[in-house]
């Protein structure tokens, strides 16, 4: 099974058998991945019903819902991990659906496109326009990513959250991951997007 | 055990009737509402085999009116079963691979211990004297079931509207016996709504001469006229305006026009009265009083300080919750309460929410998509369960 190689890195930072919520799981991609190769409990949250009805025709537990107002239902620590992959642009308060990730997973991981890739740089000094490339391909008036941000400006949120960074990775355009230092300049020019593996303050 | 007694003639006489069980004072029933039969019964029909390690066994609980006739022709009325697009061979319920236990409910009259069984303390019906039932006691005198039948965990509960009530009480009565449930299309509660409706149906039937008090049977008559209205009423709760609108709209009976008078003018009332004239050739009276009565009570999170949730705390039970978009009898809200009070109690739960505009009795029809949805459900238990393919 070839899973995208954000989501394959991913899986490489979740434990056998653990307890996982795969927020915005889209197709299932990954918890059929995961359920298969690592015996994990996954559950599925996901906005798009079209997309919930096919994971659940696969056998996976996903239920229809919304990260801004939903996770709220779930009760403190009862998930191994928490999962939010390229989805916390989308979220209209992204730092409330951190902080109740924490809240619910002993461990959090995000991944997210990173704003601050000098290709983006670039384009918006050279153009003068939104920048556009594989991961954010919409107009800016049709984008459902409403709150992009940089690898620099997610660790002053996790911050702010009280989390602490215990990983992070950048994700080159090839697809290659490695560790990074999440405060220092270089991956924040050089990674299209970035993983983070998060423990909140409980 | 023994061949069920049902109340009307069998317009398929060589129709597999299905099994009774019937239960002594050692099996007594005690119920919710205090009284106890020490003398009852309970008719079933069961489809395929249950395998060596009995991990293979499907509830299938019906619905208001419904019977254990699910993948098989309808003793009474020769109709095929009422859920045949669902359970049989190579169907989403396989019943070459699972072992499918349909249950009549207690209170009905379909060969179990209700209103029009006779009483063995007065050799006469018991009608009104029969103790009012609950979901809860359906589910209790199913459990007395699948003892005799030797099954002690299910593979899955499963059943739509009133059966999705039975499946979602067994996860909480008896979680430890449920591996899996599938409460399609229903709710944890009767809203104000609900009841008022079913009381629509019940004042028709009470107000109608022949019901005499309940106790109709003793002067060989039934309320037919009061029964056919309570299903006329209710059959409109089980379809959408759209529904309607596109099969009927104001299309007339006759091409001559209005009629200037009450007979039927409109194509919906005659769909209608045929509707409740064919309902009073296979149900019975005093049963739609009573079971109607048990989903109005039916209110989960009641027993649990008014908290759904915890209803469901420690629960290991799998569940899938299906609803349907038109559905205004237990709309997608409803069900989606059960979702939200399942996460809220991190049990593992999968909601999904089916495009249709044929209303509630969407589950009853073929819609691919809960097909497919029960398919991928049931293959995933059966699997963690070891069920050979």
């Amino acid at each position: 099974m070839s899973l995208r190689s954000d989501l394959a890195a991913i899986a490489g930072l979740i434990p056998q058998n653990a307890r996982v919520l795969d927020v915005g799981c889209g197709d299932g991609a990954l918890l059929e991945y995961l359920s298969e190769t690592k015996n994990v409990d996954g559950r599925g949250l996901e906005l798009s019903q079209q997309k919930v009805n096919a994971s659940v025709a696969r056998g996976l537990p996903v239920i229809q819902g919304d990260a801004d107002t939903d996770l709220g239902e779930y009760p403190s620590q009862v998930f191994d991990v928490v999962i939010l992959s390229l989805t916390i642009q989308a979220t209209r308060n992204p730092r409330a659906v951190l902080s109740e990730m924490l809240r619910i997973g002993r461990r959090t991981i995000v991944s997210l496109p990173n704003f601050g890739h000098w290709h983006i740089r670039l384009g918006l000094l050279a153009q003068g326009r939104m920048p556009r490339n594989k991961t954010l391909d919409n107009e800016w008036y049709d984008t459902p990513n409403i709150h992009l941000c940089t690898i620099a400006d997610f660790v002053d949120l996790a911050e702010t959250c009280g989390a602490e960074i215990e990983q992070a990775f950048a994700l080159t355009p090839t697809g290659r991951t490695k560790p990074m230092s999440p405060r220092s300049w270089g991956p924040n020019l050089l990674a299209e997007a970035a993983i983070f593996l998060l423990r909140g303050n409980h | 055990m023994s061949d069920p007694i049902f109340l009307r003639p069998l317009t398929a006489p060589d129709a597999d009737r299905g099994e009774v069980v019937e239960f002594g004072p050692d099996k007594a029933l005690t119920l919710d509402c205090g009284r106890t039969l020490t003398s009852w019964r309970l008719a079933f029909k069961t489809y395929g085999k249950l395998n060596a390690a009995r991990s293979n066994a499907i509830l299938i609980c019906h619905a208001l009116t419904g019977d254990q006739f699910v993948a098989s022709a309808h003793p009474v009325t020769g109709k095929p079963g009422w859920w045949e697009t669902m359970v049989g061979p190579g169907k989403p319920i396989d019943t070459d691979r699972f072992f499918v236990i349909a249950s009549n409910v207690l209170g009905g009259c379909m060969g179990s211990s209700g209103p029009a069984e006779v009483n063995p303390e007065t050799g006469k019906p018991y009608g009104l004297d029969f103790p009012l039932v609950t979901i809860r006691d359906m589910v209790r005198a199913q459990t007395f079931m699948i003892d005799h039948l030797g099954v002690d965990r299910l593979m899955c509960v499963m059943g739509g509207s009133m059966g999705g009530m039975q499946a979602l009480q067994w996860t909480v009565s008896h979680p430890e016996r449920v591996v899996a449930a599938m409460p399609i299309a229903c709710a944890a509660r009767h809203s104000a709504q609900n009841i008022a409706f079913h009381e629509v149906g019940r004042q028709a039937i009470m107000a109608d001469p022949e019901w005499h008090g309940g106790a109709y049977y003793e002067h060989d008559t039934q309320p037919s006229k009061g029964l056919a209205v309570a299903r006329m009423a209710a059959h409109i709760t089980y379809l959408s305006e759209p529904a309607l609108q596109r099969k009927f709209g104001r299309n007339l009976q006759k091409a001559g026009g209005i009629s200037f008078a009450f007979a039927p003018d409109f194509q919906v009332e005659s769909y209608l009265h045929h509707q409740g004239s064919a309902f009073v050739d296979r149900f019975d009276a005093n049963s739609y009083l009573y079971i109607t009565r048990a989903t109005d009570y039916f209110d989960i999170a009641a027993d649990y300080g008014g908290v759904l949730a915890e209803a469901f705390r420690g629960c290991k039970t799998r569940f899938c919750l299906i609803s349907f978009t038109s559905d205004w009898l237990y709309p997608t809200h409803e069900n989606k309460r059960i979702a939200h009070a399942l996460n809220a109690a991190a049990a593992n739960v999968s909601f999904v929410e089916i495009e249709s505009d044929r209303g509630h009795d969407a589950f009853l029809l073929n819609e691919p998509q809960m097909f497919a949805t029960v398919r991928g459900f049931i293959n995933a238990v059966a699997g963690s369960e070891g069920v050979a393919p």
